[in-house]
């Protein structure tokens, strides 16, 4: 596999470290020239000084092969957006994968199509809402494509459908149950799965409709 | 009519000023607020202090009843996310965007992004400069 790297800090040099432990062919472009040296040290001229937004330096860099797969890890979430769309709308490049610095530019990514991203704040506050039990639903698992997404919730004593099954049970449009998780071992929510205090229950859902859920499983 | 402009520099602040006086109601956004000074002191039209990547500050800015935005920071790369913002997220077709490289500009010209080169534009007229120049020759030497 051929990947082009755009973005020589922390994450980009260690993925370029593994790519080429694992045998791939990579290239990585990095514009501050004191990084760059350091770079070149470990990877020779396997790295690269430049802007990878400029067209010539990807050219440089191989992007007419095309690559396998670009990888837009700069610091600057317009940087990662301009590499991405070049790769693919220029030059074909069939997979990008987009490091989103600043999680409110998401939705930028998301409008101009490119996707995969990955975002480190997201998933620490992610694991941060996982940990804290007063959130009372939980964001698991966001389905991009799909529109869909997976959220954990707490039954507790006061919750309105505590000692209820799930087919009594009013969910909004665009909401089901996926499973219960009680006393350590899970299993698939179906219409006669009981809900008792203390279950965790995974449910599927629209964007949007966390509320209207809440209100159904907990009554608030 | 209203307009937007974003990155309120030497550009920005000129075509704002220029919009201005011609009847446009028109806001400048810029991240540093002491931008402001270049509009003059007798600015009276709108000016917001923010970054113009954040949604919030286009919407504080009123970009959902603006008919044209202008982006012009710094950032060839930032006016060309912000420029795609407005266009396909606020559907604000004349968005206009200021874009350095040449090579940037072109691409998303091809893709319906209204640019603006100034770096093509002076290559053009710097070439033609010494096109029309009227260089007297110096009459050769003869050999003796």
């Amino acid at each position: 596999m051929y990947v082009l790297i755009a973005g020589g800090g922390k994450a980009g040099a260690n993925v370029m470290r593994t790519l080429l432990r694992n045998s791939h062919e990579a290239t990585l472009i990095e514009q501050d020239r004191d990084r760059f040296e350091r770079l070149e040290a470990e990877f020779e001229h396997q790295a690269m000084l430049g802007d990878a937004t400029e067209i010539y330096v990807l050219e440089k860099a191989g992007i007419r092969r095309p690559p396998d797969l670009v990888l837009a890890l700069t610091g600057d979430d317009e940087d990662n957006m301009v590499i991405c769309q070049l790769a693919k709308e220029k030059y074909g490049v069939s997979k990008v994968i987009a490091r989103v610095n600043d999680p409110r530019n998401q939705a930028h990514f998301d409008l101009l199509g490119i996707s995969p991203t990955v975002c480190a704040t997201s998933s620490i506050m992610g694991l941060v809402e996982h940990e804290v039990p007063e959130h009372e639903l939980v964001h698991l698992l966001e389905l991009r494509k799909e529109n869909l997404e997976i959220v954990e919730v707490q039954i507790d004593k006061g919750s309105p459908v505590a000692g209820k099954k799930v087919e009594s049970l009013s969910l909004p449009e665009g909401a089901r149950l996926i499973s219960v998780m009680r006393d350590g071992r899970s299993e698939i929510a179906v219409g006669a799965t009981e809900l008792q205090p203390g279950d965790q229950v995974l449910a599927i859902l629209q964007p949007g409709k966390e509320d209207e859920l809440r209100r159904v499983l907990l009554k608030r | 009519m209203k307009v937007l402009i974003i990155g309120c520099g030497r550009v920005g602040s000129t075509v704002a000023k220029r919009l201005f006086s011609e009847g446009w109601d028109v806001t400048a956004v810029d991240e540093k607020e002491g931008a402001l000074s270049r509009l003059g002191e007798d600015w009276t039209g709108d000016f917001v202090v923010g970054h113009g990547m954040d949604t919030d500050v286009l919407r504080e800015a009123g970009i959902d009843d603006a008919e044209a935005v202008v982006v012009a920071t710094d950032g060839d790369n930032t006016n060309i996310v912000i420029g795609q913002v407005a266009q396909k997220r606020f559907g604000i077709e004349c968005t206009v965007v200021r874009i350095l490289d040449p090579a940037r500009a072109e691409f998303y010209r091809q893709r319906g992004l209204r640019t603006v080169c100034p770096t093509s534009t002076a290559i053009d007229v710097l070439t033609e400069a010494v096109r029309s120049c009227e260089i007297r020759r110096e009459p050769e030497q003869v050999k003796t």
